[in-house]
This record gives structure tokens, C-alpha cells and sequence, in this order.
């Protein structure tokens, strides 16, 4: 099959999703935080892959995003559409500020400053109690039924997943163009060799605050469809162990690949809904396939797919 | 034979270095500079001018500070004394950022490339840079179109068409280091630094990038300051050469001067040959 014909049967997948995947033991609620995680990850990917910044922390802009949502719709409006938009402000401006902390380092030490910065809004969350609900998690808030114009449309699980469907198709849509634009091309160049890349006049650090930036808006972006999906958001989804899930996804998927993400998380989300019902210890077994992938396929899943990929 | 092509064609390419030449300062030029390490003088009070339009070698023996000489020029390093001027400013301390504006490019001994990005992939970051569009987070066609005429253009003028499209690491030695030569050509030099450009290459990838050198600088009118070790190809396509040794400017001067002067012998033709 050729790109664009692997590319539409996904989308065709994706868009008949709530009719075949209850028939194979799925729900639609299970779609959705596929393609919510997918997001994320991807988002988090133009960093991690087509930098080459170790972003550890990711988890902190997702749950951002999440409370940002959950709190305009529990103290300031309820408005399904606000809640999006202000989450997703709130996390990227977040990442957009702490930026300039991060873009100088390199390798490990861009990973422990990443880790650091992400706990660091973990631990306010968690203490903040008396706004956030501390410990518990955010509840007491329901994504609302979207009003346009005189339609009202009411979030069931399939009509949030159509929401969801959409988001994700944005989010591509900008992700995809970035990396096909000079900006996307300088940032892969810096991942390839900065040494180069300063020698022809640029200066690394702007760029690599750009790519921080951008991935903070929209793993934000994908973190308010998560608290919307669970009328509920916790300290978990801004802890370092979410972070690392998520670069487990990229590293199963494929971090070289646009969609390998999307793969990754497929992989992770529904082994850990299936396992989880199964056995306690199923993450026990998620290493276990982490560690097929890695020995099987060194660029992840998605690398058998690309022209560049070597089993060396 | 080959120097007086390489002559004939310097001054062909005149009018296009005209309002270079023409300037009343000297092109690229180093007054009083030193560098050090620790107790270690690797640049050691060295003056040194270049005229706009030159194809100019650096040679020394092993640790005479070439490569240190290469770095201040290009804003590695920052020298401990002295002072570098370009095109009439000062630039000592400015960035390599504003260097590579000004027009002063490198390549590196150990070549510095995009290894997973094909031959065009590595071009365009260059290009685009040279365009000035690096940060812009799209890109329409008209611009598309123009960057990828560059591209195919400096492809042409290194010889790689029919490698386009090939992983740069995936490709011989040779090819890379002519890729590194096409990215630095890519943002526009006018002062072209090449740091060893043969080193490690067989007899039929070393002609080529001599060849490669000496068009550079005839058919593009780039001014060519490069490090060699094979004395053929020294005396074979260099106006000037410099003599370093241990951090010191041993000698100057076009290659009869050279290949006569007894210092230079004793020190290190004499031990080459």
C-alpha cells in the first residue's frame, strides 16, 4: 500500500471506530483516549524526536491542560469549547515560559530539568488543595453539551469522540505542516548535529524553545479532552510516571515517524485496558512487549515502515 | 599547470571580487593574535592578512595550531590576545552567528553533517538559512519552489545529482565530505574555511574535491583559506601559502617563495620529503 492509501484507510478506521470496535470487546470511551493520548505523544514527539530534547516532563502541560479545563468549567463558565481553549493556554503558556530554562541543556541534563520543572507543578497541584482537590483530583465539573447556533449537540460518548476525532485531525494537520516547513526542517537539523546548524549562523536554543513550546500547547491541548473524557482530573496526570508512559509509547511506536506515536499508544493503552482486567501485574507484561519491541524493532514499531529504518 | 589555470580563472572571476578587492582595507586580517591553553601558546602573536579573492593554504606540521587558527577565525574559540577583522569591522568578539552573516564559513577536520538526512535534506536547512525563512512555521509554494531550485542548483555545482536522494551517512567518505562543502557553500560564503577537505580520501575523491575547490573559487568567486597536508595539492591550486609552526607564522608568500625559503625546508618540507 502506498502512503496515502495507508494514510485514508486509517482515517476511514478511525471515523466508522464507535460501530466495529464494540463488536471486537472495545468501548468508544476507549477510542477516545487512544486518540487523546495520541495527540499527546505526538505532540510531545516534535520534541523528543524531531529535536532530540529528552522531554521527561511532559506530563506536567497535559495535566495543565486538564485542570485548566476542569476548573473554568466547574468556577468560571461551562462552556465545553472554553475549556479547551483555556486549558490549552494554560499549559503552553506554561511550557512557552519555562522554555528558556530548558533550551541550553543538553542530553541528560535537558531530561533532569524537564523532570524537575514537571514535578514542581505536580507538587503545587497536589498542595493546592482547597482550588485543585489536592490529593483526590479534580471533580464536580461535566464537559457541556456544544450550542452552535440554534444545534444543540449533546456530548454522549460517540458525539465526544467525533469532538475528540477532530481535535486530533487539527492537531495533525498543524503537526504535519510544521515539520514540512523550515522551522520543522531546522528543528530535525538540530537533532541531527548543532554544531553544523551553528556554523550556518543559527542559534540552536530559539528553535529548540520553539519545538518545547509548541509540543506544551498541544500535549495541554490533548490534556483538556482528557479531563473532559472523565468529568475528572487528578495529580497523576502531571506525574513523572504519565511521562514516562508517554515516551514508552513514542520509543514502542517509533520516534523517527510521524505516526509511530499514534502506534505506540495503540499498543500501550489497550494492552493496559485489556491486562489490567486480567492480572494486577500487568505492567509486568507491558515491559515484557516493551522489551520485544525494543530487541525486535530498535526504531519502534512504525520502523519497519521507513525507508530509514536498519536493524543494524 | 594547474595553478595557472587556477590563476587565469581568478582573474576571470575579477569583476565579481571587484568591490572587494577595491575596498581599501584588507579582506580578512589578524593582528597580534594569540591563543592559549593552560601554559600551551597553540596561537602565538600571529599577524596575518588576506585579500578578498584569494585561494590561500595553511600548512604545518602536526599541533602548529591550524585548527586553533581556524577556530578564531571562525568564532570557536575567543582569541586571548589580538584582534580579528573582517571586511573592515572588528568582529573579535562577535558570534559565529554574525560571522557566518558576514560571510566567513567552515568546515570541520572531522566532517559535521546531517547524518540520517539525504543529500537535498542537508542542502535545504542551508539554504533556508540563507533565506532567512529558518524560523517560519510554513512554507508556500512560490518559496518551496524557489528553495528547491537552490538545492538542485548547488547539487549540480558539487556533482552529487545522482545522489541527491541518498542518506548522507550511508554515503562513502568522499561524498560526505563534499556534502559538508555544498551545506557551507549552501548560506552564501564569501571567506570559505576548509579544514583539511582531503583528509582520509582515496586518489579519484581527492581529485574531485580539488577540482571542487578550485571551481569554487573561480567559478563562485569565494575566497578559499584552506588547511592541507598533501603538498601536491598545495603547491598545485594555492596562491599564497602560509607556513604555521608551533603557533608561529613561520613564513608567507606565493609557492616559489615557499618551496625556496631554507626555514621552511628545515622545518618541514625537509622532513616531508
Amino acid at each position: 500500500m502506498t502512503r496515502a492509501a495507508t494514510i485514508a484507510a486509517m482515517w476511514i478506521a478511525l471515523i466508522a471506530l464507535p460501530w466495529w470496535l464494540p463488536l471486537i470487546g472495545g468501548y468508544t470511551a476507549l477510542g477516545s483516549k487512544v486518540l487523546i493520548y495520541a495527540i499527546a505523544t505526538m505532540g510531545l514527539n516534535l520534541v523528543l524526536g524531531f529535536t532530540g530534547g529528552l522531554s521527561f516532563g511532559q506530563a506536567a502541560y497535559f495535566g495543565l491542560g486538564g485542570y485548566g479545563a476542569g476548573m473554568t468549567l466547574k468556577y468560571l463558565v461551562p462552556s465545553t469549547p472554553l475549556a479547551i481553549l483555556i486549558g490549552t493556554l494554560v499549559g503552553g503558556l506554561a511550557a512557552t515560559i519555562l522554555g528558556p530554562l530548558v533550551m541550553r541543556r543538553r542530553g541528560i541534563y535537558f531530561a533532569m530539568i524537564t523532570i524537575a520543572i514537571g514535578q514542581l507543578f505536580y507538587f503545587v497541584i497536589v498542595r493546592w488543595n482547597e482550588v485543585t482537590g489536592g490529593e483526590d483530583g479534580l471533580a464536580g465539573f461535566g464537559r457541556q453539551d456544544i450550542h452552535l447556533g440554534n444545534v444543540v449537540i449533546p456530548l454522549t460518548d460517540v458525539n465526544f469522540y467525533y469532538l475528540v476525532l477532530l481535535c486530533f485531525t487539527v492537531a495533525v494537520a498543524v503537526m504535519w505542516t510544521l515539520l514540512q516547513s523550515p522551522l520543522g526542517h531546522t528543528w530535525v537539523a538540530i537533532r541531527e548535529n548543532r554544531r553544523r546548524l551553528q556554523f550556518l549562523g543559527v542559534r540552536p536554543e530559539r528553535y529548540v524553545w520553539a519545538s518545547f513550546a509548541i509540543a506544551g500547547f498541544i500535549t495541554a491541548f490533548a490534556g483538556t479532552l482528557n479531563a473532559l473524557l472523565f468529568n475528572f482530573t487528578s495529580p497523576q496526570d502531571l506525574h513523572w510516571i504519565l511521562s514516562g508512559d508517554f515516551v514508552i509509547m513514542i520509543v514502542l511506536g517509533g520516534m523517527r515517524s510521524f505516526f509511530g506515536p499514534l502506534i505506540g499508544v495503540i499498543i500501550f493503552v489497550v494492552a493496559q485496558d485489556y491486562l489490567s482486567s486480567l492480572t494486577d501485574n500487568w505492567m509486568t507484561f507491558i515491559g515484557l512487549i516493551f522489551v520485544l519491541i525494543v530487541l525486535l524493532f530498535p526504531r519502534g514499531v512504525f520502523g519497519i515502515f521507513d525507508r530509514r529504518a536498519k536493524i543494524a | 599547470m594547474s595553478a595557472a589555470t587556477a590563476h587565469e580563472a581568478a582573474a576571470t572571476a575579477a569583476p565579481m571580487a571587484a568591490p572587494q578587492a577595491a575596498a581599501a582595507w584588507p579582506f580578512l586580517q589578524m593582528v597580534n593574535v594569540s591563543r592559549r591553553f593552560g601554559s600551551l601558546k597553540a596561537v602565538d602573536d600571529v599577524s596575518f592578512d588576506m585579500a578578498a579573492g584569494e585561494l590561500r593554504a595553511v600548512i604545518g606540521p602536526n599541533g602548529a595550531g591550524k585548527t586553533t587558527f581556524f577556530n578564531l577565525i571562525s568564532g570557536l574559540l575567543p582569541p586571548s590576545q589580538g584582534r580579528v577583522i573582517f571586511d573592515g569591522e572588528d568582529i573579535t568578539r562577535r558570534s559565529i552567528a554574525h560571522r557566518v552573516a558576514k560571510g566567513i564559513v567552515r568546515t570541520f577536520q572531522i566532517t559535521e553533517i546531517l547524518p540520517d538526512l539525504s543529500v537535498f535534506e542537508n542542502i535545504r536547512v542551508g539554504v533556508e538559512t540563507a533565506r532567512g525563512i529558518n524560523a517560519r512555521p510554513w512554507i508556500g509554494r512560490g518559496e518551496r519552489i524557489a528553495v528547491n531550485r537552490r538545492i538542485e542548483e548547488l547539487i549540480a555545482i558539487v556533482n552529487l545529482t545522482d545522489k541527491a536522494r541518498r542518506i548522507v551517512g550511508e554515503l562513502a567518505h568522499g561524498d560526505q565530505r563534499v556534502v559538508e562543502v555544498a551545506v557551507a557553500l549552501s548560506v552564501g560564503p564569501r571567506l570559505l574555511l576548509l579544514d583539511e577537505p582531503t583528509a582520509g580520501m582515496g586518489d579519484s575523491e581527492t581529485e574531485h574535491m580539488v577540482d571542487l575547490v578550485r571551481r569554487l573559487h573561480s567559478d563562485q568567486g569565494v575566497s578559499v583559506l584552506f588547511i592541507e597536508h598533501d603538498m601536491d595539492i598545495v603547491f598545485g591550486i594555492a596562491q599564497r601559502i602560509t607556513v604555521l609552526d608551533r603557533g608561529r607564522v613561520l613564513a608567507d608568500g606565493p609557492p616559489e617563495q615557499i618551496s625556496a625559503d631554507p626555514q621552511v625546508r628545515a622545518a618541514y618540507l625537509g622532513e616531508a620529503e
